[in-house]
């Protein structure tokens, strides 16, 4: 099978380069306004907006036919008239949205899904209704044409001309109006106070994604609009706190999407058919497929973004838990060597006393510690290092004037205490012992008459 | 507000979700009656899927129907309309009533993402089922693809929600386009298969009622009766859940498994929607009716009644006008139906419509302004009494029997003639003032007119009163504010009040003024 994918992937030419290109080109131009629609958290409004353009298109064609304007003949004014007609479409539906939300008092999620299932609704009728003077297949509008936009005798087929161009408008008006943008999206009162009307940032960034939604339906197709509008600034988000660095991260993860969508377009036939028992040929959509890396893309960040991933979590988790159980192993040693002087503690009763250790690894545990010098073993039992001795010093140290100080400051009995120092103590520093030794005048036993341990 | 007929259906409510079920339980029974014998006359029993009639787009010319169609389609004689006008209805209503629960719990796009999240569930059923040498077509195995992937759609924003920062909006955009993509990358596989063309498939994105089928209708039966029955036997559950989740859950109600169930009805619900209105319009009988019946009521009972006839009123419609004018998509015009509806739900509404408010909000503006003239006239006349009185008993009122001109009125508050003689028109049908003798220029307040004064200008005094005492705020500016909520002064309000002035005599005794009463418009005491 893997032979199979290489021969295929080896047939690659310029028809592949030229579709990547320009859905490479289609994405990035979403990526921009997707990436304030994601934090102004109204990633729905761009999957409304794509529906809601529906009407649009059909008026746009039927007025462009009317004059006497088909894509054929004239290129640039069929597109003009899609623009404006997208521009309007996108205005009138967040306006409308946002009449039946005010007017009617409904829920935001509800006003945007009776608007736009009410829009697409009509433009399928438009559909119906006008076939004779507008030739629209719906199936082009929600797939896109992508693979007979390509042309094998240019090096930059129109589509690619096209989308470049609404990319860089995007991009222009994205670095223009940076600071307004990013204002109102994470303070609209903010933005109110310095002048910045938050209603037209709303608007603006509406008509903008609508007319990046018709520009980019015919290589991508209406709906997949939504996956790249959507799905690398996701991405982005997980990966950086940066708007700059996200906005830049989701350009680079929606191109990176084209070139694996159609690798994946390529191969989906191998992954697919063949273990159903077909015949393994032909190729996927490439703007469904590039859905598909979208998804890709976002799980691989979903698990592995150094901060927000979900591996990561687990690992920051996991090793605290190992700090914690190797405090505790020490903190128990530190307790036996003072009340039973230099005697070498067992290591059974290490295992019972000391609460956090875990059942499933204390021999891990041990061996750490072991391996970095703060425990030595000897005959069945364990003493502290010098440096483990400092180590558990510390621990207890805070342990104890951490009783001290709920002692003198909360009613609780003194049996109470230790429970809630033991779960505080690996999390005080240095600093905040000097304020509790500040606080309690330089105290010299914790509540229990123990001594505590000087620095 | 209460129209007497929700009032009256609200009382039938009880009895009605009793019959409900059996309705619906004879409906079907009926129904498959008909359809055999509906099938052995019209059709044979060949139980083929009918070929779409609206299928191809170039057909746009519009025709008229004739009379006998029109009569043949109202009156169902047709076998095809009838199944697909009984299909359709039901899963209006089913919708309908899926629909109120979602709205409240504010998930109403979960039914998208079910929908379009079917999409390679449907594709991939199709294809297993191929593998393995049955029919791809067959509906109830793409009904559990669709069913499957519809509900990993959903556990994955879930998912995605709580275990990353992703926020719910982006959580559904990206479920719903990323399972969309696989499932249209999915297609055209199938497509490239020798058995493979996926027509049959493609009424699953766009709909097509018109080959709605009697076992397509029994599926639909069974579906709506499952959901009936739960919605039944479990609407004080889904009610609390709705309104208060965590109260249900600290009474010991098992929420989650009460959420499972709502969502699984949600799915359930989608995908038996989808192949009549198509996944991209689903959504819409989910949203519409139960948002438009919102506007008519705040008793859920009466909003899911009124949400279930309107999804079925807009389904028979939409499949009536189908089938009078080949040329309008059902499932579109069932879209439309409903969005009619909600117009004029938003419209007319009674608890909640833009007229109603209007109309609310007119009559306060109505009652400010006779406020207004009233204390207007009572202050005047304090003016001109102030002195005789200040000679007499503290406690003796102001007469206020004594006749106003229109000119002291008019010099005494900040208003626009026209605003002036409005209120006196108002106030002199209301009779609250009457004219004397023949001149127009002059008013005098009538018996009920003379206690609503007083108690307009308590209201406003005694808030004035408060405001100087407890909210240390200077006489000069107490006016303003009192001039706010002296309308919206409850009488319980009022009552407080006089306890915390310690001025707990019931009389009517209206305290003097705190501050100058001036006889001149505010604004001529402007900074010179």
């Amino acid at each position: 099978m893997i032979f199979d994918i290489l021969e295929k992937l080896g047939t690659w030419d310029l028809c592949d380069w030229q579709t990547v290109l320009i859905a490479a080109l289609a994405a990035m131009a979403c990526a921009l306004p997707g990436s304030f629609l994601v934090i102004r958290r109204q990633s729905m409004m761009g999957d409304a907006l794509s529906h809601t353009v529906l009407p649009g298109i059909v008026i746009a064609f039927l007025l462009a036919a009317w004059n006497g304007v088909s894509y054929q003949s004239n290129q640039a004014l069929f597109h003009a008239f899609l623009f404006s007609g997208a521009l309007v479409v996108g205005i009138v539906s967040a306006v409308l949205t946002e009449w039946v939300r005010k007017q009617g008092k409904v829920e935001a999620s509800a006003a945007l899904g009776v608007v736009y299932a009410s829009m697409f609704a009509l433009g399928l009728l438009l559909i119906r209704a006008t076939a004779d003077s507008v030739h629209i297949d719906p199936e082009c509008v929600l797939y896109g044409v992508l693979e007979s936009e390509v042309d094998p005798f240019v090096y930059f087929p129109p589509a690619a001309i096209i989308n470049f161009a609404m990319f860089l408008v995007n991009l222009v008006l994205v670095v223009v109006f940076f600071k307004e943008l990013r204002i109102s999206a994470f303070d609209p009162a903010l933005a109110t106070t310095l002048g910045i009307n938050a209603r037209w940032i709303h608007y603006g960034l509406m008509a903008v994604t609508a007319a990046t939604i018709v520009m980019a339906f015919r290589s991508v197709g209406s709906i997949l609009v939504i996956a790249m509008l959507i799905a690398p600034p996701t991405t982005a988000y997980l990966l950086t706190d940066r708007l700059e660095r996200m906005i830049g991260i989701s350009l680079a993860v929606a191109a990176g999407c084209a070139l694996l969508g159609h690798v994946i377009a390529l191969t989906l036939p191998f992954f697919i058919l063949a273990p159903l028992g077909f015949a393994a040929k032909g190729s996927a959509n490439t703007a469904g497929s590039m859905a598909i890396a979208a998804g890709i893309f976002f799980v691989a960040a979903m698990l592995f973004a150094p901060q927000h991933g979900v591996l990561m979590k687990i690992l920051v988790r996991r090793r605290l838990q190992i700090k914690i159980a190797c405090d505790d192993i020490l903190g128990t040693i530190y307790r036996w060597e003072e009340t039973h002087g230099d005697a070498i503690t067992p290591q059974n009763w290490i295992v019972e006393n000391a609460i956090d250790v875990g059942s499933s690894t204390p021999r891990k545990t041990f061996r750490q510690l072991v391996r970095q010098g703060d425990i030595i073993e000897q005959h069945g039992g364990f003493r502290l290092s010098a440096s483990g001795r400092s180590r558990a010093k510390e621990l207890i140290r805070s342990h104890r004037l951490w009783e001290a100080y709920m002692a003198k400051h909360f009613e609780l009995p003194d049996d109470h205490l230790h429970d809630m120092a033991h779960r505080v103590e690996h999390f005080i520093d240095p600093e905040i012992r000097q304020q509790l030794i500040d606080e309690l005048d330089q105290p010299e036993t914790d509540p229990h008459g123990k001594q505590i341990p000087p620095e | 507000m209460s129209c007497p007929a929700v009032a009256y259906l609200s009382t039938l409510w009880t009895q009605l979700s009793r019959t409900m079920l059996v309705v619906v339980v004879y409906c079907s029974l009926t129904f498959s009656s008909s359809c055999v014998w509906g099938q052995a006359h019209d059709h044979g029993a060949d139980g083929q899927r009918h070929k779409p009639t609206q299928g191809s787009l170039a057909r746009s010319s519009f025709k008229l129907p004739t009379g006998e169609e029109l009569v043949n389609v109202l009156l169902l004689r047709d076998y095809n309309t009838r199944v697909v006008t009984f299909g359709t209805i039901l899963l209006g209503i089913t919708a309908g009533l899926i629909g109120v629960f979602m709205l409240l719990r504010k998930r109403s796009l979960v039914g998208d993402v079910v929908s379009h999240s079917a999409l390679p569930g449907i594709a991939m059923a199709y294809l297993i089922a191929e593998s393995v040498g049955q029919s791809g077509r067959s509906l109830p195995v793409l009904m559990i693809g669709a069913t499957i992937a519809g509900f990993l759609g959903v556990v994955c924003t879930v998912g995605i929600r709580r275990y990353t920062r992703v926020k719910e909006d982006a959580a559904l955009a990206l479920v719903l386009s990323v399972f969309f993509g696989f499932g249209v990358a999915l297609f055209t596989l199938i497509q490239s298969l020798p058995t493979g063309n996926s027509a049959g498939l493609n009424h699953f994105i766009y709909g097509n009622t018109a080959t709605m089928i009697a076992s397509d209708v029994y599926v639909i039966v069974i579906a709506s009766v499952v959901v009936w029955i739960s919605g039944f036997f479990l609407f004080k559950e889904f009610k609390l859940l709705c309104f208060d989740q965590r109260f249900a859950a600290s009474q010991g109600w098992p929420v989650t498994a009460l959420d499972l169930l709502l969502m699984a009805l949600v799915v359930a619900v989608t995908v038996i929607g989808m192949q009549s209105v198509g996944l991209l319009l689903v959504v819409a009988m989910l949203i519409i009716p139960a948002a438009a019946a919102r506007f008519w009521s705040d008793r859920l009972e009466r909003v899911a009644l009124l949400a279930c006839a309107l999804g079925g009123l807009a389904s028979y419609f939409g499949v009536i006008l189908s089938a009078l004018f080949p040329n309008l998509a059902a499932g579109a015009v069932i879209v439309l139906t409903g969005t009619a509806f909600f117009v004029i739900s938003l419209l007319f509404g009674w608890r909640r419509g833009m007229l109603q408010r209007i109309w609310m909000q007119m009559r306060v503006r109505y009652r400010v302004q006779q406020h207004h003239l009233l204390r207007a006239v009572y202050e005047v006349l304090e003016l001109v009494q102030i002195e005789s009185i200040a000679e007499q008993d503290e406690s003796s009122l102001i007469e206020l029997k004594q006749a106003v001109s229109l000119g002291q009125l008019k010099q005494h508050r900040a208003w626009s003639k026209s605003e002036l003689a409005r209120s006196i028109h108002y106030a002199r049908r209301d009779d609250l003032v009457v004219d004397i003798g023949s001149d127009p220029n002059v008013v005098r307040l009538t018996k009920t007119g003379r206690a609503a004064a007083r108690r307009v200008v308590r209201n406003h005094r005694m808030w004035e009163l408060y405001l100087i005492n407890f909210a240390d705020i200077a006489p000069s500016h107490v006016d303003r504010d009192a001039d706010l909520i002296e309308h919206v002064l409850e009488p319980e309000m009022i009552e407080q009040l006089e306890e915390i002035m310690e001025q707990a005599s019931a009389t009517m005794r209206v305290p003097p003024s705190p501050h100058d009463v001036t006889t001149e418009p505010p604004n001529s005491e402007g900074p010179q």
